[in-house]
This record gives C-alpha cells, sequence and structure tokens, in this order.
C-alpha cells in the first residue's frame, strides 16, 4: 500500500537514524512510502490560542498535499503526528476554519484523509503474528521500555492512538520483534519537551525520572517515537550522571531501529554519533549493528 | 340561564407588572351571562377565597372562571372553595394568564390583550360545563414493595403494622442489601448487623408479610389500587422447606468461588449461603459455577444432605400478585472502579472500594475483622483514601455528589486507626460534607484523636511500585504535591443506580433520572411518590442518601401507602371520557388511538367502552372517532368552538 | 486583597477569555492537575494555582509567574480534570498575552552553544512558538 510519507525536519538533519530505520523497514515489509513532495515544518507543536490560524498554516497545507497524493498520510515522529492530526480533525469539524485555511493555502481539502502513525500502519498491514513472522534476527532476550511520552497519547479523544492510562501499541509491536517490554510507572510521563532549551534542570529533572523508572523495571534500553524525546532522555544523560552517582545510563534509540533490526534490515554506519549513550552494546548480540568508533 | 363569576387575581406583581388586570375584569363584566367580574392581588388566599364564596352566594353563580396561575398550582384549590359555597367544583375554570401570559411576555398592552382573550375563552367553556362527581373504584389493600434493603424492608414492616399484608421482593437469596455488608455505621459506630438483623429477623417472622427472595418483578399491569404484577422466583435449587439451614452443602462442596458478598476478597463455594446471619439462612446453588451443572458429575451436596433437600431439576416459578400499591426500593451500586483508568482499572488487587474495604473491617469478613492487604495478606501501614472517585466528575458522568462517601471514609479512617495502632491514614478530598446530626463531630474526632491526616486535594495517579501503590496527590491548602507510599488504597467511589432500574422503571412505567436514578413528582415537595399514582420510591434508588434518611422515606412511603389504604374507594378526576352509543359503530380506531390501554371493543355489543379509571383524559380517541360518538367530559366539541370562537374574536 | 464588580470584570479577564475560549469558572481546585504535574516541581505557583488567580481577576499575577513558562503542553492534568478546564490552553493563553506585548520570553542568545549544535530543531522550533513572538 501506497503512504504520503511525512518525515518532519528533524528527520533529515539529527535523527537520520530515525528516517533511514524507517524506510529500509518499511521497504523489507512492502509499505510503500513517498516522501511528500515540498512539505513543511510542521511547527513542532499544535497551538492552543484559539484566535489565530496562522500556526496551523503549514500543516494544511500538508494534510492537503496528502489529499491530492490521495494517500494517506504517515509519521513516525511523535510530534509531526500530534500537530497534523489535530489540525486534520479541526479541519473536518470547523466548517469556518475549514473555509480559512482552505483559501489561506490555496486548498480545498475537508479533513476526511486518513492521519496515521507508522505503528498503526504496521498494526493495520500486518495483523497480529504477520510481523514476527517476518523477523529475522528475533530480539529474544532484549528488555525494552517502551516510552510513549505525551504526544501521541493525549488528548485522547483526538488522537485516538491508544488508551492513555494504559496503552499498549508500543508493547504489542515490541513483543512482535521477540522483545520482552517492560512495565514501567513513567511510560508516558513528559521527558521535558522544549524545556530542554529554555529551563533545561527541569527538563533534565524530567528526564531523570523517566530513566530511573525504566532502568528500576529493569530495562536494558529504552525506545522512543520522537526526536525531541529521543534528545532530552539521551542527551541528559552524561549530566545525571556527573550530579548522582548512582544514575545508570540507559540507551535510548528509535523504535524503527529496532524494528530494522529485527527485520535485518539494518546496516552501518549507526548514527553513532546521534547517540550519546552507546546502544551498540546492548544491541550487539543481534548482529548488524556496530559499537560506535568502529 | 348563565350567571357566570368572573376572578382575576393579580398574583402580586407576577401577573399585574406585565398585565392589566382591571382591564380584563371590565372586559369580562361585559360579556353577556357574565353576572359579576372582579380582580384581586392573591385570588389563592383566605380573604380571596373568601371573595368567591360569598359571590357564588350572593349572585347564585352557575359558574367560575379564575383568571390566574396555572392550574397545576391552585386547580383543587379553588374547585374545593366552589364546593364549600354550594358550585360543583367542576364548573370552576381556571385561564392561566400567568405561566402562558404574564411570564412570558413583556409588551403590557399585548399582554393584556391576550389575558382577556384567555378569560373570555373560558367563560364559554364554563358555559357548557356539567355539575360531575369525582370516579370512585375500589383498592386492594395489599402492597408490594421491590427490594429488602434497609429501606424496603422498614417500609414493608411499617404498612405490615398498620395491619395491611406486604409482598416484599428481593432479588438476591437474602434480605439486608448493602447495609448486611457494612461493619459498623457512622456516627455511633453501631455494629451494622446487630441493628439491622433484629429488622432482618422482624421481617422474616411477621405474619403480614410475605417474602420472596430470589425473585424479580417481570410485568406490572393494571393501575393505582389494582395492580396485577407477575413475579418470577428463580431456582435455588434446593428444598428450602425441606432444609434445616445445617450448611454440611456449603462445607463440602468442593467449588470455591470468589465471594460476592465480599466485594470478591473473599471465598465462597458453588452452593453456598452468603454470611452467617442472613435471612433466610438457607443455601443457593450458583449454576454458572456448579460442577453439576457445568459437567455433569459432583452432586457432593446432594449425598451428604440428610434432609434431601437438594433439588438440581427446581424450575423458575411465576408468582402473580394483586396489589394496590407499589414501593420501589431497589437501593444502588458502586461505580465500577474498573472504569477509571488513572487508579489501575481495577487490575491492582490493593486498590479497593468501599464496600470491599468494610468486609475486611468486619468481624464476619474474609480477614475476620483485621485490616489485610489483598495481595499478600500483610497488615498495611498507610492507608490512603480517596474521595470522590467518579462524583463530581462531568468527565466520567456523574456530576453528582454521592453524598455518603465523606462520612464513611472518615469511619474508614477512624477504625483503620483503631485495629492498627501503629498505621496512618490519609483521606484526599475537595470538601468534607458533613450534614446530620452528629455527622461533622464524627469527622473532627477523627481529626484530633484519630490522627487521620486530611489532604484537600485530588490524586492524579495511583501505580504500583514494588509492593507498594505509589500516589501522586497534592494538598492545594499549602500548595504542595505530595507522594505516599501506600500499602492499601481505598476509592470513595461514586453512588449509581443498579443497571436493571431503567428496565424496571420501563417495567413499572415510572421515570428515571438521565443518571438512573428513579424520578419523584416533585424535588421539594414529594419526595418519594413517582410520577405514576400509587408507585412509591424509597431509598436510594431514587438519590444517594443514607441510612437515616432511607428509614425516614421509607416511613414516609408507608404512610402514603396506609393513607391510601384506609378507605375502601379511591377517588379519581371524572374529567374523562364517555362514549355516545347511539353514534359509535364499532370501528375500533379509537381503540387503537388510547396509549393507556383504557378501550376496548365490547364483543356482544359491537360499539367502544371506556374504563374509566384509566382514562387520563387525553382527548387522543375523541380526536380520532370518525362519528363524534366520544366525548371528553366538560370538553365538548361545542365547548371547544366556542372557545376558539372567543380566541378569534379578541385578537 | 480587594475584591470589586470592577476588580473581576476588567478588560484583561475579557481578552484572556477570547484568546483561550475557556471557561475557569469551571474549576473546583481540586489540584489533581498539580498533582500529576511532571514540572509542577519547580513551579512557584501550582497549576491550580494559576487557574485560582485568574478565577479572582488577578491576571498580572498569572502572568508573572515562573509556572506558565514552565508548562510543557503534555496534557497530564486536561486529560484527567474531571471538570474538563483545557489548562494547557489557559496557560498558552496567558503566555500568549504577555508575548504579545513584543518581549519574547526565548532568545537565541540565551541557548549555550553545544545545545544549539546538538538539539533537534524540532526543540528549537517548538521552544520558539511557544515562548516568543
Amino acid at each position: 500500500m501506497v503512504y504520503a510519507f511525512y518525515p518532519g525536519c528533524t528527520l533529515h538533519s539529527q535523527a537520520r537514524g530515525f528516517r533511514e530505520s524507517t524506510e529500509r523497514s518499511a521497504a523489507a515489509l512492502g509499505l510503500e512510502l513517498r516522501e511528500l513532495p515540498e512539505w513543511q515544518c510542521c511547527g513542532g507543536v499544535y497551538p492552543l490560542a484559539q484566535d489565530s490560524l496562522f500556526p496551523v498554516l503549514p500543516a494544511a497545507r500538508n494534510l492537503a498535499a496528502a489529499a491530492n497524493l490521495g494517500a494517506p498520510f504517515v509519521t513516525v515522529c511523535s510530534g509531526c503526528y500530534h500537530v497534523h492530526k489535530r489540525t486534520n480533525r479541526l479541519i473536518a469539524s470547523d466548517p469556518e476554519k475549514r473555509a480559512q485555511l482552505n483559501a489561506m493555502v490555496e486548498a480545498s481539502y475537508d479533513g476526511s484523509g486518513e492521519v496515521l502513525h507508522l505503528l498503526e500502519a504496521l498494526r493495520n498491514e500486518l495483523p497480529a503474528g504477520e510481523l514476527a513472522a517476518r523477523v529475522q534476527q528475533p530480539l529474544t532476550g532484549l528488555r525494552v521500555a517502551a516510552y510513549y511520552g505525551c504526544l501521541l497519547l493525549r488528548p485522547e479523544d483526538e488522537l485516538q492512538f491508544d488508551d492513555p492510562e494504559r496503552p499498549s501499541i508500543l508493547e504489542d509491536h515490541l513483543r512482535e520483534l521477540g522483545a520482552e517490554p517492560v512495565e514501567f510507572a513513567y511510560r508516558s510521563e513528559c521527558c521535558g519537551s522544549y524545556l530542554s532549551v529554555s529551563a533545561p534542570q527541569s527538563a533534565r529533572r524530567a528526564a531523570g525520572n523517566v530513566l530511573n523508572s525504566a532502568r528500576k523495571a529493569g530495562a536494558d534500553l529504552i525506545v522512543t517515537s520522537c526526536p525531541l524525546c529521543f534528545y532530552n532522555l539521551d542527551e541528559q544523560q552524561p549530566a545525571l550522571q556527573a550530579a548522582d552517582y548512582d544514575f545508570q545510563p540507559l540507551p535510548v534509540v528509535y523504535f524503527t531501529q529496532l524494528l530494522a533490526l529485527a527485520l535485518g534490515v539494518w546496516e552501518s554506519p549507526w548514527y553513532a554519533e546521534e547517540h550519546r549513550i552507546d546502544p551498540g552494546p546492548v544491541l550487539a548480540r543481534f548482529g548488524g549493528v556496530k559499537a560506535a568508533g568502529d | 340561564m348563565d350567571r357566570i363569576g368572573v376572578f382575576v387575581c393579580h398574583c402580586g406583581l407576577n401577573i399585574a407588572t406585565n398585565v392589566d388586570v382591571a382591564a380584563v375584569s371590565e372586559a369580562a363584566a361585559a360579556v353577556p351571562g357574565v353576572v359579576w367580574a372582579e380582580d384581586y392581588k392573591y385570588m389563592c388566599s383566605d380573604p380571596g377565597q373568601r371573595k368567591i364564596v360569598a359571590a357564588i352566594k350572593e349572585h347564585e353563580l352557575t359558574g367560575v372562571v379564575i383568571a390566574a396561575c396555572s392550574p397545576n398550582m391552585h386547580e383543587a384549590t379553588f374547585r374545593e372553595a366552589c364546593g364549600g359555597a354550594g358550585l360543583n367544583g367542576y364548573r370552576c375554570e381556571i385561564a392561566n394568564i400567568r405561566e402562558q401570559c404574564s411570564w412570558v411576555h413583556t409588551d403590557r398592552a399585548a399582554a393584556t390583550a391576550k389575558a382577556i382573550a384567555q378569560t373570555l375563552a373560558m367563560v364559554e367553556k364554563v358555559r357548557g360545563d356539567q355539575s360531575l362527581v369525582p370516579i370512585r373504584f375500589p383498592v386492594k389493600k395489599r402492597a408490594l414493595v421491590i427490594g429488602a434493603g434497609i429501606s424496603g424492608m422498614q417500609a414493608a414492616l411499617e404498612i405490615a403494622e398498620g395491619g395491611h399484608e406486604v409482598v416484599l421482593v428481593e432479588r438476591l437469596p437474602h434480605i439486608g442489601g448493602h447495609m448486611a455488608q457494612l461493619s459498623e455505621t457512622f456516627p455511633t459506630l453501631d455494629c451494622s448487623s446487630c441493628i439491622l438483623t433484629p429488622k432482618m429477623a422482624e421481617v422474616g417472622r411477621h405474619p403480614l408479610i410475605k417474602l420472596l427472595t430470589r425473585s424479580e418483578v417481570t410485568e406490572v399491569g393494571g393501575y393505582v389500587g389494582n395492580f396485577t404484577v407477575k413475579i418470577r422466583r428463580n431456582p435455588a435449587y434446593v428444598d428450602w422447606s425441606v432444609c434445616t439451614g445445617c450448611m454440611e452443602c456449603m462445607n463440602r462442596c468442593p467449588k470455591k468461588v470468589p465471594s460476592e458478598f465480599d466485594g470478591g476478597l473473599g471465598q465462597s463455594k458453588a452452593i453456598a449461603v452468603a454470611f452467617p446471619q442472613a435471612v433466610p439462612y438457607r443455601p443457593t446453588i450458583n449454576r454458572d459455577a456448579c460442577i453439576f451443572f457445568n459437567t455433569g458429575r459432583c452432586k457432593i451436596c446432594e449425598r451428604v444432605c440428610p434432609a434431601g433437600a437438594i433439588r438440581f431439576d427446581q424450575e423458575p416459578e411465576e408468582i402473580v400478585e394483586e396489589v394496590g400499591a407499589i414501593v420501589v426500593a431497589t437501593g444502588y451500586d458502586l461505580f465500577d472502579k474498573s472504569r477509571v483508568g488513572e487508579y489501575g482499572y481495577g487490575q491492582y488487587p490493593d486498590v479497593i472500594d468501599g464496600l470491599q474495604f468494610e468486609r475486611l473491617l468486619s468481624a464476619s469478613g474474609p480477614t475476620s475483622g483485621q485490616v489485610r492487604r489483598p495481595s499478600d495478606g500483610k497488615v498495611p501501614e498507610q492507608v490512603v483514601f480517596i474521595q470522590c472517585v467518579g462524583s463530581r466528575d462531568q468527565e466520567k458522568g456523574m456530576p453528582y455528589c454521592s453524598k455518603i462517601c465523606c462520612m464513611y471514609t472518615a469511619k474508614h479512617a477512624r477504625l483503620f486507626r483503631h485495629k492498627v495502632h501503629d498505621g496512618q491514614a490519609y483521606v484526599f478530598y475537595m470538601d468534607i460534607r458533613a450534614g446530620g446530626k452528629g455527622y461533622e463531630e464524627f469527622v473532627q474526632q477523627g481529626v484530633e484523636e484519630d490522627g487521620v491526616l486530611y489532604l484537600r486535594g485530588r490524586v492524579s495517579r495511583v501505580f504500583p511500585e514494588g509492593d507498594k501503590l505509589m500516589v501522586w496527590g497534592e494538598d492545594t491548602l499549602s500548595g504542595q504535591k505530595v507522594e505516599i507510599a501506600a500499602d492499601l488504597v481505598v476509592l470513595a467511589t461514586a453512588m449509581v443506580p443498579r443497571p436493571d432500574a431503567r428496565s424496571l422503571a420501563q417495567t413499572l412505567k415510572i421515570g428515571t433520572d438521565a443518571y438512573g436514578f428513579f424520578s419523584e413528582a416533585h424535588p421539594k415537595l414529594r419526595p418519594v411518590e413517582s410520577l405514576t399514582r400509587g408507585i412509591y420510591l424509597t431509598g436510594a434508588a431514587q438519590a444517594p442518601k443514607d441510612i437515616p434518611e432511607s428509614v425516614a422515606q421509607a416511613g414516609s412511603a408507608a404512610s402514603k401507602v396506609l393513607a391510601m389504604f384506609s378507605s375502601d374507594l379511591l377517588e379519581q378526576s371524572p374529567v374523562v371520557v364517555e362514549v355516545l352509543a347511539d353514534l359509535c359503530r364499532g370501528c375500533g380506531l379509537c381503540v387503537e388511538a388510547c396509549t393507556y390501554g383504557a378501550r376496548e371493543l365490547d364483543p356482544v355489543a359491537k360499539i367502544a367502552r371506556v374504563n374509566e379509571v384509566l382514562c387520563q383524559g387525553c382527548g387522543a380517541c375523541s380526536a380520532v372517532c370518525p362519528n363524534g360518538a366520544t366525548v371528553l367530559r366538560n370538553t365538548s366539541r361545542e365547548q371547544v368552538l366556542n372557545m376558539v370562537g372567543a380566541l378569534l374574536e379578541e385578537s | 486583597m480587594l475584591l470589586s464588580v470592577k476588580s473581576l470584570r476588567t478588560e484583561d479577564m475579557r481578552r484572556l477569555a477570547e484568546i483561550s475560549g475557556e471557561a475557569v469558572a469551571k474549576c473546583y481546585q481540586c489540584g489533581k492537575c498539580s498533582a500529576g504535574c511532571p514540572l509542577a516541581a519547580d513551579a512557584d505557583v501550582p497549576p491550580h494555582g494559576v487557574v485560582r488567580l485568574v478565577q479572582l481577576g488577578q491576571i498580572e499575577e498569572a502572568t508573572s509567574c515562573a509556572t506558565i513558562w514552565l508548562c510543557a503542553a503534555c496534557r497530564s492534568c486536561a486529560s484527567r480534570c474531571p471538570r474538563g478546564v483545557d489548562l494547557p490552553r489557559l496557560m498558552e493563553s496567558l503566555r500568549a498575552m504577555v508575548l504579545r506585548q513584543g518581549s519574547p520570553v526565548l532568545h537565541a542568545s540565551q541557548i549555550p552553544a553545544d545545545v544549539l549544535a546538538r538539539a533537534p530543531q524540532q526543540a528549537l522550533v517548538s521552544g520558539f512558538r511557544k515562548l516568543s513572538v
């Protein structure tokens, strides 16, 4: 099936590992991801003030472009998913704003298109067991903390991605890969988000709570679906180590990187420079991943 | 010769502000046949009524029109007044110039013209009114009480003490309802069973109470004074008349099941009696759990029963009862905590609700009255009580307050501290609602003498960490986040109507509100009556309330039943339809049109007949009759056309 | 504090209602939002306290606290609020009232060089969207 793929800006710069692993995995599974021509940065956050439409213009334009392609809009970045899904809802439900947006971006989109996260697309295309059947390198014995963050789950009524108090889509996916998801209390607590640039101490504490919770639950590594969560969780770890003697580092990877590994389509380079905490040692036993410096 | 009197009420400023009442009175006086017209400040008051009486006598009035508020308010008042003066009350009509005029218009000139039109239309109606006598019909002096919790039992006892037979129907095999599950009651900390069992025993042995447990009402027909009720008595698979209550069957039954009475915390058997003081003290087989019913094997109970009372082939019984009044006392349920995601969806064994905690406290409970964690049986040191779980929460669909939780949580916290001297109790609350007698003092004692720590704020999340439960709350009074590693968490879940309440309401043809609580006729002045005459409401089935209120309401409902039974005949409004036999062709259209089942075709005479008692006087039949053979008393076609004429003339 | 009809019905209140579309009267100060807020520990006024300030008409105080700049819009509060109050939206509207005066809170010069180098532009774009004009 063909999808209108929206990578988002970060996937082309600081999160190339995310993008490459996504593209390779999709190809291996028969999902055709066609990158949207002429896409714009979604803005990263969904504007909450009621009285201005400008912040959702780029998302509206992207959605119209996907509709023109005639394919469902799919992305892997939590932030992009959040903004586009909510913008889509806004267009579908508010006739006045729909008219204004369409006029501004010179389109005639009605909000009826689908906005999917890759996990949803995978679940649709490969019902339970079918993904497991394609796994070349089962991640047996790998204990993974599935970190959802907040942007995928809330607000529940608009996103309808999963149950915010008890989500399972990411854990189900990890089990298909043969991994062992561990339940940890902070799996949908905020990582600090953009506070890493404005209030780094607060962001560090939030990230530290998430990492400690995952470690306490016995995780070997933590997966995420958002470059900002990735940065907050990964980048803060040396500082956390310096501040707290008992802090144990925990490697962070994108869920698509594990997917690519399990499907046997991951090759080096590993984009080691994107990871502060090297996941190489934890993943080495599954082959295909070279530790930093190799 | 018409001699009509017209009385226009100011209703203080309610009518007089927007309607020129003097002008209405003048306009009425000018109408032929109207021999007296006056206006007055408050027609319903004593002097107002005396004016009507005086005018009737002095001017020998043959009809009276009162232009005032809605008939719902004072129709009965004015009809009585006329009757007292010697004029048949049904020759008194009311023109509603308040709710239907002055309260909904602001243009004084237009409102006055409309009030005049309304009044003159009623003058035309009263010209054609006949003197009528209320319909009287016999009443069966037996009552049905549905539900044998504290409220139902109390109602049954009071009606029985009044000398009348009561059929008391209870869904469960035993009586006592939720009160039987309680350990102690606030604010006296009386042992619940100690105060309840005497009542249960009285109900069990009262000669005038016919107790039907394991029973449900399936169909109700008839009308006030003459209800026909079908009851299904579910099988116990044990012949209770032969059984001696030795409970050897229960002792020897190999199939363990979670005890419903203990909220799933304790164990029962597939054949069991719910608790040691149950009335009737007889066992019932849970068909879904029973090994014999599922596989055809076992039958140990049958073998060990010394009385030979086991009856696997027992069938449901259909019982029909004729009663004159019905009291609904079906009680409440607790909001299902598995719907609360932030507190674990019912998955964490040490997050329990109020009734479950009662069972832990109860001496006859699964832990013999010791407070122990369901997960590992350890005595908890830190117990967190969370109030308002589901209540006051419009997002969960229950914006109302459940009224009892502040009190029972205070009770729980205090009892926990009495039993676990080194323990600490925390209560997260938003407000404390302690309005009953002795209630506020009870809560304060908990704070001052038992060291219960009250934290004003709600809990965002409860999640397990190791063998503890982390509670994230807030103390808004000091503006601080609060984190507690609890051993046990007790949720004060909302009181909700029982899941079968709505279907019972349909069976009885009474109303429920948006949440499923049965609707009372008037929230202030008629709290124990439904809108269906003869059917009364009591207890938590009508709205969340505590035991004293449930008992008081039961008394109130019982007194209404006893009042109904105090005469042999009941009265009903005579403003119903009658059939003009000469004009009726027996086409049957009226039978179809009647939604109250009050009409039928006489197979011999081949004309339609009306059951005057079922007829509600809606007029649907008279509208569809092609021959004009059905007439609504005091609302004939001629009268209606004359009224229309008067309205059109004035506008 | 002196309360009066004038102090409760100010232009600022009207403006805030217009930007946010939120009826703050709904909030009954239960504190469930503050209880679950991951950033509340660093806040000077707890989240429910910010709502209280608005309820009292004290917009000046509400826009001066650190809390509104610490909100990451994670929606833990809004998803559990029993009254359906959209607190992130209120926070953003309070920020908007300050930012639209023309003074951004986040300056590029404030951000250390190594953060600028490694942070994903998602962080920078989001940050500037929320914290500057």
